[in-house]
C-alpha cells in the first residue's frame, strides 16, 4: 500500500519477472492461505451514480434558475445595503422581535451585506453541486523524499561552495564571521529593550498614601492625608460613616493631579467600611481603625482587580475577577479563592475637624505579588 | 496524471455543444487571453497555474473546518484594515462629545472615544466592528475544531508533523492576537483584563516587576500599553500569522490533501474534484458563505458593547468579568489554583498560585500539542508516509488521549464561568470550585476510559457487521421449521470502509546484538517504549481478514471470530 514498504517473505513478486504466482523464498518460510488473500483488496471506485440534473434537461434548467435566483438575491442585498447607507438616519432605531431595540441602519446594512454574500456563496456551491461534473478524479501521489541522487547533489553543491569560498582553509574568516553574526542582533535588540520603560525601583511598594506621587524615582515623605470620596473628591466625617456603609476612597490630592491619576488610583484605591466593633475579631484591625471604621486596600492581592463586591451581612469582600473572598471581620484575610495574602489595612484616625485621615501609609506593598516584595 | 471515465451520463445534454477546440473565442475571451499571454511571456506562469487548476482535492465536510479558519482570518484582516482608518491607538485624555448621549462629557482615552465614534458616528462602522470581533471568535473556534479533526484522524503523521507544528504555533498566535485585539478599546472590561495581565506578568520570578515596567513603559496603566498592543495587533502578529499561514497552505499543496479511507482511495492517490471548475466554485463560494454568516451574526447579535462598560478606571469593576472564550481556560486555571501555593522565603515571593495558570499554561498546552506527533511516532516506530486518514475509532488510545485533553481544557474553561454558574444554578461558588478542582484531576481518567471503551465497541461492531452483515429484521422459516433472521449483504464498497485499516500490535522487546556478537543490555528507554506501546496497542481490535469472513460464512455464527480479532497476531509494519 505504501511505496516505502519493503517486500516481505511471501510477497508476490512483480508478474513480469517470474510470472504471476512466483514468491520469494530467500527470506523465510511461506505459509499458504488456501487461495484466500491475506487482507481484503481495495475494490476501486464505486460506479458513478448520475444526478437528476445529469439525466434530465428539465432538472438542469431548474437548477440553472435556482443558481441565477441566488445570484439575483445577492444583487438585491447589495442594493439594500447601498440604500440603507444613504437613506437611513444613523440614529434611527427599530424594534426587532426577540432582539429588542436596535439601530435600524446597522441592521439593514448587516442584512443587506449578508444577503449579498450568501447569495454569491450559495449560488456558486449550488452550481457546483448540480451542474458541474461530479465524477471523481484520481491524482497520484509521490513520496515527499527527494531521490538519493538529488540529495547527494545538494550536499555536493554545499561542500563545493564551501570549498570554493575556502571557509575551512581560512579559520580567521570563519570565526570572525561567526562572532559578527552572533553579535549583530545587539544593536537591533538593545535599544528596544533599553527603551521599553523605567526601572520600577521602589514604586511598586509605595502608594499616594506615602505622601504624594509614587512613580519610579519619587520618594514622598509622609503627611497625614484626608480620606476623600471617589469620585466626588470630598472629605469624609467619621460621623457620616454609619454601620454597614461602604465608601470608595482615595487620598486627598490624588484627583487633583495633572498627570498619573490612573497610575496612582491603581495602587491607592481604598474601601472604607464601618462594622460593629464587637464583630471585629482581630485587635490590630480595631487599633488601626476608628470606632469600628476600617480602611483596606481595594486592590486584590491576587492579580490586582478592584475588590468590588461587599456582602454586608457576612462582612465578606469578594473580587469579581477570580472570586477571592476576604473576611473584613478577620483583618481581611483570605477565606476562599486563589489569593494568598490578606488585603493590606490602612491605619486611620480623625483630625481636629472630625474628618478621617490616614495615620500612616500602607505598611506593605498593595496589589499582586512580585518577586522582591518579600 | 489524471484520468476520467469516458462516458458520462450528462454527456447527452452536451451532445449539441460544439467541441471546445473548434470554438472561436469571443472578443472578451481573446482580450483576457491577450493579457494572460502578456503575463506568461514575462513570468512563465502558465505551467504552474495550469497545474494548480487541475489539482485534486478530496471532498469531506470536516475538510471545511480549516477553510472556515482561513476565511475568518481573511475577513478579520479585511475588516481590521477598515477599523484602522478611524481607531486612535492612544491613551491620551479626551472628553467625549459624540452622539452616544449617556457618555457625553465623560473623560476617557482617545482609544475608547474613537471606538465609540466608530460604533455610533461612522456609517457602517458598527457592522464592521462587529464583523471583526465575530470573525476573530470564529477564527479561533475554527482553528481549534480544525485541530481536533487533524488530531483525531491522525493527519499529523509523517510527512505532516512539520505542518502540525506550524499549525500549533498559529493557534497560539491566534489567541495572543485575539487578546491584544479585544484589549484595544480601553473600556472598563478590557482594561480589567489588562490589569489582570499586569498582575500575571508581575508574578514572574525575579524579573516580574521589570517585565511589567518594560511592557507598560512605567507604572500600570501608563500611556504606552494601548499603542504597543496596537502595533503588535495590526503589524507584528499579523505579519507572523500570515507568514506561517502561507507556509501552512503551501505545505498542504505540496504534500497534497489527506483523504479518508474508502473504495478507490489508497495511500498513493488523491480522489476528489479538480480546482477548475468544481473547487473554485465550492471553496470560492464557501468564502462568501462564511463571510455572509458572519455578517448576519454581526447584524443581529451584539458583541462586546463597549459603550455599556464605560472608560477604564482601575478602581471600579463590573461583576461577571469574563475574557473572550479562548482565554477562558487560563482564567479558569487562575480561579482553581488555591492561594496556599504562594510561598515567601528569604524576602522573596514565589506565586505558584498565579504563575502556572497565567504564564505557563498557555504556552505549555501548545508545546504538548506540538510535540505529540513526535511522541507517537517514537512509540509506534512508524516511519512511513501516511496519506490515508484513520477513523478515530481505529486509533482508540490516541482518541482517548485527545478526549482526556479536551476534558482538562473544558474543566478549566467551565471554571472561568464559576461565578456565572453559581448565579444561574443557585449553587455555592465554593462547592463549584471544589468540584472543578477535583474534576480537573479525575475527569480526564474517566473520559479516557469511556472513550477507549466506546472506540473498541465501535470497532467490534464494525467487525460484527463485516462478519455477519446487516440484520434485516426479516425472519425466515425454513421448510424444517427452523427460524432465522436474514442478514443482508454488504457491498464490497461498504465493506472496504470497515476493513481498510492497519492491523497493529505492541512492539516486542528483543535482545540486541552489537557488531561483535555481544548482547547489548536493554535500556530504560527501550522498556519505556515497550510499555507505552503496550499501553497503545495491547487491546487493539484488528480488521476482519478474508479468511475470518470465510470462516464466519461457514458456521454462520462466529461470535468467537469477532473477539478473536483482538489478539490476532498478524502484524504488518
Amino acid at each position: 500500500m505504501n511505496e516505502q514498504d519493503t517486500t516481505r517473505a511471501g510477497d508476490v513478486l512483480p508478474a513480469e519477472e517470474f510470472g504471476a504466482e512466483a514468491v520469494r523464498l530467500d527470506q523465510g518460510h511461506v505459509v499458504g492461505h488456501g487461495g484466500i488473500p491475506e487482507v481484503f483488496q481495495n475494490p476501486g471506485l464505486p460506479p458513478h451514480a448520475p444526478r437528476t440534473t445529469d439525466l434530465s434537461e428539465a432538472a438542469a434548467k431548474r437548477a440553472e434558475k435556482q443558481v441565477a435566483a441566488l445570484f439575483a438575491l445577492s444583487i438585491v442585498g447589495t442594493i439594500v445595503f447601498v440604500l440603507a447607507y444613504f437613506l437611513v438616519d444613523i440614529r434611527a432605531t427599530t424594534y426587532v422581535p426577540g432582539i429588542g431595540v436596535m439601530a435600524l441602519q446597522h441592521l439593514l446594512l448587516g442584512i443587506g451585506m449578508a444577503a449579498a454574500l450568501l447569495g454569491i456563496g450559495f449560488g456558486a456551491v449550488h452550481w457546483a453541486k448540480t451542474l458541474m461534473p461530479d465524477e471523481e478524479v484520481v491524482e497520484m501521489r509521490h513520496p515527499m523524499r527527494s531521490s538519493d541522487a538529488d540529495r547527494a547533489a545538494v550536499v555536493q553543491t554545499l561542500t563545493d561552495g564551501g570549498e570554493a569560498a575556502q571557509i575551512n582553509r581560512r579559520p580567521l574568516i570563519k570565526y570572525t564571521l561567526g562572532g559578527a553574526l552572533g553579535l549583530f542582533a545587539v544593536p537591533v535588540v538593545l535599544p528596544v529593550l533599553g527603551g521599553l520603560g523605567p526601572m520600577p525601583q521602589k514604586s511598586l511598594s509605595l502608594t499616594f498614601w506615602n505622601g504624594g506621587p509614587s512613580g519610579p524615582g519619587e520618594e514622598p515623605t509622609f503627611t497625614p492625608m484626608r480620606l476623600m470620596r471617589d469620585p466626588e473628591n470630598t472629605p469624609i466625617k467619621a460621623s457620616d460613616v454609619t454601620i454597614g456603609s461602604v465608601f470608595h476612597v482615595l487620598p486627598e490630592g490624588l484627583l487633583d493631579l495633572e498627570h498619573g491619576v490612573l497610575e496612582e488610583k491603581a495602587k491607592a484605591a481604598v474601601l472604607l467600611m464601618r462594622l460593629d466593633p464587637k464583630d471585629i475579631k482581630v485587635q490590630k484591625e480595631i487599633d488601626w481603625g476608628h470606632q469600628g471604621i476600617v480602611a483596606y486596600s481595594k486592590i486584590c492581592t491576587h492579580v490586582g482587580c478592584p475588590v468590588g463586591l461587599y456582602e454586608q451581612g457576612t462582612h465578606h469582600l469578594l473580587c469579581p475577577c477570580h472570586q477571592s473572598t476576604f473576611d473584613v471581620t478577620q483583618d481581611c484575610k483570605v477565606i476562599f479563592g486563589p489569593a494568598k495574602r490578606a488585603l493590606p489595612q490602612l491605619k486611620i484616625t480623625v483630625d481636629d475637624e472630625g474628618y478621617l485621615v490616614s495615620a500612616q501609609p500602607f505598611r506593605e506593598a498593595v496589589g499582586p505579588s512580585f518577586w522582591e516584595r518579600g | 496524471m489524471m484520468t476520467t471515465a469516458n462516458a458520462r451520463p450528462a454527456d447527452a445534454l452536451r451532445a449539441d455543444d460544439r467541441p471546445v477546440s473548434t470554438r472561436t473565442p469571443s472578443a472578451g475571451a481573446r482580450k483576457i487571453g491577450g493579457v494572460a499571454g502578456w503575463v506568461d511571456d514575462r513570468t512563465g506562469a502558465a505551467k504552474g497555474v495550469g497545474y494548480l487548476m487541475k489539482k485534486v482535492f478530496p471532498d469531506h465536510w470536516s475538510f471545511m473546518l480549516g477553510e472556515i479558519a482561513m476565511y475568518s482570518m481573511i475577513i478579520a484582516l479585511i475588516s481590521g484594515a477598515f477599523l484602522t482608518l478611524w481607531f486612535v491607538p492612544s491613551m491620551g485624555h479626551t472628553v467625549y462629545d459624540g452622539s452616544y448621549a449617556p457618555l457625553r462629557g465623560v473623560e476617557m482615552s482617545e482609544a475608547y472615544a474613537s471606538t465609540l465614534h466608530i460604533s455610533f458616528d461612522v456609517r457602517g462602522g458598527l457592522i464592521i466592528r462587529q464583523i471583526h470581533h465575530w470573525a476573530a471568535l470564529m477564527f479561533v473556534v475554527a482553528v481549534v475544531v480544525h485541530m481536533f479533526r487533524v488530531f483525531f484522524t491522525g493527519a499529523f503523521r509523517k510527512p505532516r508533523e512539520l505542518n502540525w507544528v506550524i499549525g500549533s504555533v498559529l493557534a497560539l498566535l491566534a489567541i495572543v492576537e485575539g487578546f491584544s485585539g479585544y484589549s484595544l478599546p480601553d473600556d472598563l472590561l478590557s482594561g480589567t483584563g489588562i490589569r489582570a495581565m499586569q498582575g500575571f506578568v508581575q508574578t514572574a520570578p525575579v524579573i516580574g516587576s521589570y517585565l511589567v515596567y518594560g511592557i507598560f513603559g512605567g507604572p500600570f496603566p501608563g500611556e504606552a500599553i494601548i499603542p504597543r498592543l496596537y502595533s503588535a495587533h495590526i503589524l507584528l502578529l499579523p505579519a507572523v500569522i500570515i507568514g506561517l499561514f502561507t507556509a501552512h497552505i503551501l505545505l498542504v499543496a505540496i504534500q497534497k490533501h489527506t483523504q479518508y479511507p474508502g473504495p478507490g482511495r489508497t495511500n498513493d492517490n488523491v480522489v476528489g474534484f479538480p480546482v477548475m471548475p468544481v473547487y473554485a466554485a465550492k471553496a470560492g463560494g464557501f468564502f462568501f458563505i462564511v463571510f455572509g454568516v458572519i455578517a448576519l451574526i454581526a447584524a443581529v447579535i451584539s458583541i462586546n458593547p463597549v459603550w455599556g462598560y464605560g472608560p477604564y478606571d482601575p478602581s471600579p469593576v463590573t461583576a461577571g468579568s469574563q475574557p473572550d472564550w479562548y482565554m477562558g481556560f487560563a482564567d479558569g486555571a487562575l480561579r482553581l489554583l488555591p492561594g496556599w501555593l504562594e510561598f515567601t522565603a528569604l524576602g522573596y515571593t514565589l506565586s505558584l498560585n498565579i504563575m502556572p495558570g497565567a504564564l505557563i499554561l498557555l504556552p505549555l498546552v501548545y508545546v504538548v500539542v506540538g510535540v505529540y506527533p513526535f511522541v507517537e511516532r517514537w512509540i509506534t516506530g512508524d516511519d512511513r508516509e501516511h496519506h490515508l486518514l484513520q477513523r478515530p475509532r481505529n486509533a482508540p488510545v490516541r482518541t482517548a488521549i485527545g478526549m482526556a485533553g479536551i476534558t482538562m481544557y473544558s474543566v478549566l474553561m467551565f471554571a472561568a464561568a464559576n461565578d456565572i454558574m453559581a448565579i444561574k444554578l443557585h449553587m455555592s461558588i465554593n462547592d463549584i470550585t471544589y468540584f472543578l478542582r477535583t474534576a480537573f484531576f479525575v475527569a480526564p481518567f474517566i473520559v479516557f476510559w469511556v472513550t477507549k471503551r466506546i472506540c473498541l465497541s465501535l470497532q467490534r461492531a464494525d467487525r460484527n457487521k463485516v462478519l455477519h452483515q446487516r440484520e434485516s429484521g426479516t425472519i425466515i422459516r425454513t421448510p424444517e421449521g427452523a427460524f432465522f433472521e436474514r442478514h443482508e449483504g454488504l457491498s464490497e464498497y461498504e465493506r472496504w470502509k470497515l476493513v481498510d485499516f492497519e492491523p497493529v500490535a505492541p512492539i516486542q522487546l528483543e535482545q540486541r546484538v552489537d557488531a561483535n556478537g555481544v548482547e547489548k543490555p536493554l535500556t530504560g528507554k527501550d522498556r519505556m517504549r515497550a510499555r507505552l506501546s503496550r499501553f497503545y496497542f495491547k487491546d487493539a481490535v484488528q480488521p476482519v481478514t478474508p479468511a475470518e469472513l470465510a470462516a464466519a460464512h461457514h458456521d454462520g455464527h462466529g461470535h468467537e471470530a469477532i473477539e478473536a480479532g483482538e489478539h490476532a497476531g498478524s502484524v504488518h509494519r
